[in-house]
């Protein structure tokens, strides 16, 4: 109970100092963030207006109180370009991200550790140097262009494909999943060449250990002693490593979005970015890193469940 | 070279160092030859395949590929090396000091570097340049405060085992100065993981830049960057395959190089580490 009221401090301090920092950076910006906005032909009326419209006229503490006061009752303001309020703009785009994030790791999680159990079973020297490289190549490739190569091979090649735009599950469950699949590859695949040799590192250090050796001369089968043993011994340091993945799933949204064209919250941020929007890039910013944040904790928790050793030190 | 000699079985040190060499060659001939100028349009000559004369082919103003991609590699090496020097700077200014004082003083920094790993680091990176704008200088300032985190909790752990050592303790008896001791004698002892996490920033830096190109919020035309080319040869990806694989490998080549550079470091510096 101690380490889950530690890890709950952690994860409200983490996440008012991320707040603190993404309301700092907008103020350090150089030039005035309305005239930006404005643009140089706004008046002086106009740019008072919107000023008291945002809140920009009270002191900086006040606003940054108001605004984490906004947070936490799930207000983000509302965006300037759009003028709508940007959790509006966020749940519209919300499905698209969640679904595409979701499908790779399901991905992932279904190629990678098969794929390391299968590996750590044939261990050697040529086979090491082929993995070592193929994880190498896998952190090299950006993803963008890995993304316009499978529109370039599958994509254009496949008709189930579609390479741009996005086709809403309640409409047609087929075309969604037409969409979805090939960015999900993209962000999946760099992910699975990365990630199965920490499945093939976890299985092969407990393969090491006294009690395999016992299991074994007992005359358990090969398959026994890798499922039934080996395997949930190792599932602590695999989940450390797909909590991991989970925010690197959720940033390489952002860019693949971009690639296919999907209407989702990564390609909003960018929007909003392009258009000096101030409040949506705050907004967006915090949201996601808030969802990564508590992933995170999420994961820190479901361990001290599994293994309640780490809840000891 | 009598260390480098013996790890010449090392295939990651080879290869990387052979892929940066060309690089780096590459770069250094672009500030004074390119094949053709990287400018001259000639719509005429828009969209060729590669040939003799227009090895990678041309884009879609008929500028020389080949010759952008030399250029490009000026762009990569800027914008690496600046955000490396800022990240290595000042990750080990913070980390170096956090680590040696500790106290609050340790609690408050490395509280706050936490945070800042607490942003995925894409969104960090499109934070900072929503607000600086975007451009080489403004991207390898943001990239460069991305890259400090990481870089002073590595210089931290160093700082802390060693304040403890001998040396340092002669040297404080001795009234040599707090600052001498650290960047004097420790960071010497402490560098080859700071060596290595320099060389994974360098590739780290290069595929944030070519994201950033590619949204068109990072390196801005004329300047010549491999990412931007990705994102103008999309347009073209049926009709005019070739385009994309030239800037695509380039990026692929000098990341790899630099991330097998790196794990060559770590092999050499402490092989225990495999």
């Amino acid at each position: 109970m101690a380490y889950i009221i530690r890890r709950i401090i952690l994860f409200v301090v983490t996440m008012a100092t991320v707040s603190l920092i993404t309301f700092s950076v907008f103020q350090v910006m150089p030039g005035d963030p309305i005239r930006i906005m404005l643009g140089t032909e706004a008046d002086e009326t106009q740019v008072e207006t919107l000023k008291k419209q945002l809140g920009l006229d009270q002191p900086l503490h006040i606003q940054y109180m108001d605004w984490v006061k906004g947070l936490v009752t799930g207000d983000l303001g509302d965006s300037i370009r759009f003028s709508r309020p940007v959790t509006e703009l966020l749940a519209d785009r919300l499905p698209v991200t969640i679904s595409l994030a979701l499908i790779t790791l399901i991905i992932v999680v279904i190629v990678a550790i098969p794929l390391g159990i299968f590996v750590a079973k044939r261990q050697n020297k040529l086979s090491d140097v082929v993995f070592s490289s193929v994880t190498q190549l896998g952190m090299a490739v950006p993803s963008f262009w890995l993304g316009m190569l499978l529109i370039l091979y599958l994509g254009m090649n496949f008709s189930f494909f579609t390479i741009s735009g996005y086709v809403p599950w309640t409409q047609s469950v087929v075309g969604a999943l037409g969409a979805l699949l090939l960015p999900a590859l993209t962000i999946a695949i760099p992910q699975i060449a990365v990630k199965f040799r920490y499945v093939r590192n976890a299985i092969l250090e407990q393969l090491r250990l006294d009690y395999v050796r016992t299991i074994r001369s007992k005359g358990i089968t090969e398959k026994f002693v890798m499922y039934k043993h080996v395997l949930r011994n190792s599932m602590i340091p695999i989940l450390t490593v797909f909590g991991l993945i989970t925010a690197e799933v959720v940033a390489g949204t952002i860019i693949v979005e971009q690639v296919f064209s999907l209407p989702g919250i990564g390609q909003l941020l960018i929007t909003s970015i392009s258009y000096r929007d101030f409040p949506l890039v705050q907004g967006i910013v915090m949201y996601i890193t808030f969802v990564v944040v508590f992933i995170n904790f999420i994961v820190d928790i479901l361990y001290s469940v599994l293994d309640p050793r780490i809840r000891l030190n | 070279m009598k260390t480098l000699m013996s790890h010449g079985k090392n295939i990651n040190l080879i290869v990387g160092l052979l892929i940066l060499s060309a690089f780096l060659l590459l770069m250094l001939l672009s500030f004074f030859y390119t094949p053709h100028d990287i400018n001259a349009m000639n719509v005429a000559n828009k969209l060729r395949g590669p040939s003799s004369e227009y090895w990678f082919g041309t884009d879609e103003f008929g500028r020389d590929i080949f010759s952008r991609i030399m250029k490009g590699t000026q762009t990569a090496f800027f914008v690496g090396a600046l955000t490396v020097s800022i990240g290595v700077v000042f990750g080990t200014l913070i980390g170096g000091i956090a680590g040696y004082v500790g106290g609050w003083v340790d609690e408050v920094f490395m509280r706050i570097m936490d945070s800042f790993m607490a942003f995925p680091g894409i969104i960090l990176a499109l934070m900072l340049v929503a607000v600086f704008g975007p451009g080489i200088v403004n991207t390898s300032i943001a990239l460069g405060l991305m890259a400090i985190p990481s870089i002073a909790r590595i210089a931290r752990s160093g700082f802390i085992q060693h304040k403890e050592f001998e040396y340092v303790m002669a040297a404080k008896l001795i009234g040599v100065k707090p600052f001498k001791i650290m960047f004097r004698h420790i960071l010497p002892n402490v560098s080859s993981p700071l060596i290595v996490a320099a060389s994974i920033s360098f590739a780290v830096a290069m595929l944030a830049e070519a994201a950033l190109s590619y949204l068109g919020l990072g390196v801005q035309p004329p300047d010549p960057s491999w990412g931007r080319m990705l994102k103008d040869s999309q347009a073209y990806l049926t009709s005019s395959p070739w385009y994309t694989y030239a800037p695509g490998i380039s990026i692929t080549l000098m990341v790899l190089g630099f991330y097998m550079l790196s794990n060559a470091i770590r092999d050499i510096m402490d092989p225990r580490s495999n």
